[in-house]
């Protein structure tokens, strides 16, 4: 398992394309054969969450003190809180309609933010910064919303434009600092989400983005004309996203340009040998996947009217990162964990609601925890004694880069 | 400029050899220092009331409402000694090592005191205070994790949760301190929570063989989460908060004697306990690291564990002691975001300062006292930045983008391209 992926050192690895076998579990075929596994691993985390929930609910820790006497009286309130909790994380996700519109909206921007750390992946850089690129591509996109004035479907589509180029330019300079001058691209993208968060106040802080009549900091909302066209709580963003996906997927799997991102993420030097521009590569790739931050950032700002405010990314970029982990870096699993996670978040907030009132603090624990045991196969393989398969042994070995 | 340095190779081309990198590296400093240069010459041109005040201590106190010197002679000095150091630099005389590094810190702070004294000249009430006790303050838990992400990346296991440990340690510590009425116990509790983070990240990549990049970021995830799942139990109750939330504070600590040095004596020796922790942590690391048996092993296992394991080191064991020990050190930096800092937990308290930590280990190059280095220019710079914050000379938005703004220039301008342990990420499996 090799991997260090381009240090100074030749490294003695056949070009990546003609197989190396332990990055098979980067490319889309393996998810077929480890979907039991990713099950179990799902189970697990909800058993874990299970027990969590039962130890926070003030009925159940009630019963503790007669725990000897009436052992079945804690069993039962146990057994009640978890059923509670969890009917109400699978109605309000996925029970109705509305709910699954709602899950649906809240899976896009994750989805395209996702997509974005996963390009970067594929290509060997570790993307930090989607927070950032999110934050630029929201400032640009609001900007052209809510103060140009346009005709409503040219409108829309200029504001999407500006946020897809806003998040482009933000991960581009990571990019094109990364390939120049060799600074790693885990601290420009670190420094960047912080300076992107500055930048976002100091606008806030002009006349410009200043909602008339307001004392908070808080621009305008985005005009009519702008916003997606919605049915219900359902609005075209989410569509945009799915295409996006098909649209990575052609990128890494069909286009040239993917193949040289794959090449140059599996083995910098053997790339370079063989004629490839590595520098031109780290920067569209950055590019690219910035731009798809910038897009998760439209569909916040265009989808739900929404106005530029300090904590409007919320911690987008950073969930998207484990979202496109869990997907193990492949555009159609970045969908279903964007999905998942979606779902789990607007559930969580249903949980809380319940009459369990259990914390919405859960779904982020139960987030990484499905994340941690699908990441190790063979804990839940041993856990649950299932057959252990061969390519699930060892799974995403890669170091930093240089 | 090209040309000076274009003659200065036909003039001494024969008997040293210059490469690109080289010539390079000469223009890049001659550029540098004539910016230098040419800003310190604006600030003294640009102060019209000559008279500054300053004190040795962090604020105004009673008994010291600052002394009054000739800020405008200052900033020529500073300026003479740019435009030397330029003359130098021209004429190829600074060269790499010690005497290249000593002109270029000279004119570091040449430049940093003209800025200050600019920055404070021409105001009649603000006095320039003296940064370096915040900044220790603020370097503190950056320290710790700097020393954290060393100790386990040396020994090739990648520690991105540095972050989570903060988080976690922070958290106990909080409770610790509050259950037990004792800020020392605090310590005790932050280093049990990294520790525990640790042995996770350490399970997960030895025993099940998991990214360690996905790891990190899952950790992170999982303390975030788990902390404020946790932090949501504590009922809002004063009467119960007491006991769990509302820690006791390490109290500062004269050493006596090295406290009564001037300027430098109350900055550094009249901290917290966390605080001298960190300057043994930083001697204790580099040591251990480079001076023992056991560092080597650290060391051997992360660049190249086949070659160790052929020797009889146990790699997978000196890799498990490593990101433990590195827990130790990741809880302490945690626990100074509760009983060294401000007080109780809430929902983020490290405040991304993890992150920042890690930043410090890859430009420290994966060096103790490098990475130590760094993270205290971080908290030089937000010292320096909550300082100047107060004057109107620059914006604020300004200021408080500078020392990410700082680091992304220093990293893409100086740092450039860096080597990682070169096992770094990799799990052993012995074959």
């Amino acid at each position: 398992m090799s991997t260090d992926i381009e240090t100074e050192k030749p490294t003695p690895e056949p070009a990546p394309e003609e197989g190396a076998p332990a990055r098979r579990s980067l490319a889309a075929a393996d998810w077929i054969p480890s979907v039991k596994t990713t099950v179990a691993a799902i189970l697990i985390a909800l058993v874990i969450g299970a027990i969590l929930i039962a130890f926070s609910t003030r009925s159940v820790i009630e019963t503790l003190p007669y725990f000897f006497s009436y052992p079945w009286d804690f069993f039962s309130e146990a057994a009640h809180a978890i059923g509670t909790s969890y009917w109400a994380l699978i109605t309000g996700s996925v029970g109705s309609w509305h709910a699954i519109a709602t899950t649906l909206v809240r899976a896009a921007p994750l989805i395209c933010a996702g997509l974005g750390v996963t390009l970067a992946f594929r290509a060997g850089l570790f993307n930090i910064g989607a927070q950032g690129q999110l934050v630029l591509g929201a400032l640009a996109c609001g900007y052209v919303g809510f103060s140009w004035d346009l005709p409503p479907g040219l409108h829309l589509l200029v504001a999407l434009v500006a946020g897809i180029l806003g998040g482009a330019l933000w991960g581009g300079v990571a990019g094109f600092l990364k390939a120049r001058t060799g600074a790693h691209e885990v601290i420009t993208t670190i420094m960047m989400n912080y300076l992107a968060a500055a930048l976002l106040i100091y606008c806030l802080g002009k006349d410009a983005f200043q909602r008339p009549g307001s004392d908070n900091t808080q621009s305008p909302p985005v005009a009519d004309s702008a916003t997606f066209p919605q049915v219900g709580n359902l609005h075209l963003g989410v569509i945009v996203a799915f295409l996006a996906a098909v649209l990575v997927w052609w990128i890494l799997n069909r286009s040239t340009l993917g193949f040289e991102m794959r090449a140059v993420g599996a083995n910098a030097d053997a790339s370079r040998t063989a004629g490839m521009n590595v520098p031109v590569v780290y920067t569209t790739a950055m590019v690219v996947a910035g731009g798809l931050a910038g897009l998760a950032a439209t569909m916040g700002i265009l989808g739900h009217h929404d106005s530029l405010s300090p904590t409007m990314a919320g911690s987008i970029g950073f969930d998207a990162i484990t979202v496109a982990l869990l997907g193990r870096a492949t555009p159609l699993g970045t969908v279903l964990a964007g999905l998942l996670f979606g779902a789990l978040s607007v559930g969580g907030v249903a949980m809380q609601a319940s009459a369990a009132s259990t914390p919405k603090e859960l779904t982020e624990v139960l987030q990484a925890l499905i994340v941690l045991f699908v990441a190790a196969p063979a804990l839940v393989q041993g856990m649950l004694r299932m057959r252990a398969t061969d390519e699930n042994k060892t799974v995403m070995a890669k170091g930093w880069g240089g | 400029m090209s040309a000076a340095v274009a003659s200065d190779v036909e003039q001494v081309g024969v008997a040293q050899v210059r490469d690109r990198a080289d010539v390079h590296r000469q223009v890049k400093l001659v550029v540098v220092f004539a910016i230098v240069a040419v800003l310190l010459l604006w600030f003294a041109l640009d102060i019209k009331d000559p008279t500054v005040k300053y004190i040795t201590g962090e604020r105004v106190t009673a008994d010291d409402l600052g002394t009054e010197i000739n800020g405008l002679r200052i900033v020529w000095i500073c300026f003479a000694l740019a435009v030397l150091a330029l003359g130098a630099a021209a004429a190829n005389r600074v060269r790499r090592g010690i005497v290249g590094t000593l002109v270029s810190m000279v004119v570091g702070i040449a430049f940093f005191v003209g800025f200050i004294v600019w920055s404070y000249a021409d105001q009649t009430t603000l006095v320039i205070a003296n940064p370096l006790p915040g900044t220790v303050k603020l370097a503190t838990p950056l320290v710790f994790g700097a020393l954290a992400g060393c100790l386990c990346e040396r020994a090739g296991v990648i520690n991105i949760a540095i972050e989570g440990q903060f988080l976690t340690g922070a958290f106990l510590a909080s409770v610790f301190s509050s259950a037990f009425y004792s800020a020392e116990m605090g310590l005790v509790g932050g280093i049990l929570a990294g520790v525990a983070i640790a042995a996770l990240l350490a399970v997960f990549a030895m025993r099940y063989h998991v990214n360690q990049v996905v790891l990190g970021v899952v950790l992170i995830a999982l303390a975030t989460g788990l902390t404020s799942f946790l932090l949501s139990q504590i009922p809002d109750d004063p009467s119960i908060k007491q006991y769990l939330n509302d820690p006791l504070i390490l109290a500062p600590i004269a050493i006596p004697g090295l406290a009564d040095i001037p300027v430098i004596g109350p900055t550094l020796f009249n901290q917290t306990l966390l605080s001298y922790l960190m300057y043994a942590s930083v001697v204790v690391v580099t040591v251990l690291l480079f001076q023992t048996k056991w560092g080597l092993r650290v060391r051997s296992v992360g660049e190249h564990p086949m070659a160790a394991d052929t020797v009889g080191i146990k790699v997978n064991r000196i890799r498990w002691q490593a990101v433990l020990l590195g827990g130790v050190f990741a809880g302490l930096g945690g626990a100074w975001f509760t009983v060294g800092s401000t007080g109780s937990f809430d929902q983020d308290a490290s405040a991304g300062n993890g992150f920042i930590a890690l930043a410090a280990v890859i430009m420290g190059r994966w060096h103790p006292v490098w990475a130590s280095l760094s993270a205290v220019f971080f908290g030089f710079m937000w010292t320096l930045q909550s300082q100047l914050a107060f004057l109107g000379k620059i914006p604020p938005e300004l200021l408080r983008a500078s020392p990410y703004l700082a680091t992304i220039i220093a990293v893409a301008g100086f740092v450039g391209r860096v080597r990682p342990p070169a096992a770094d990420g990799e799990p052993y499996v012995k074959s």
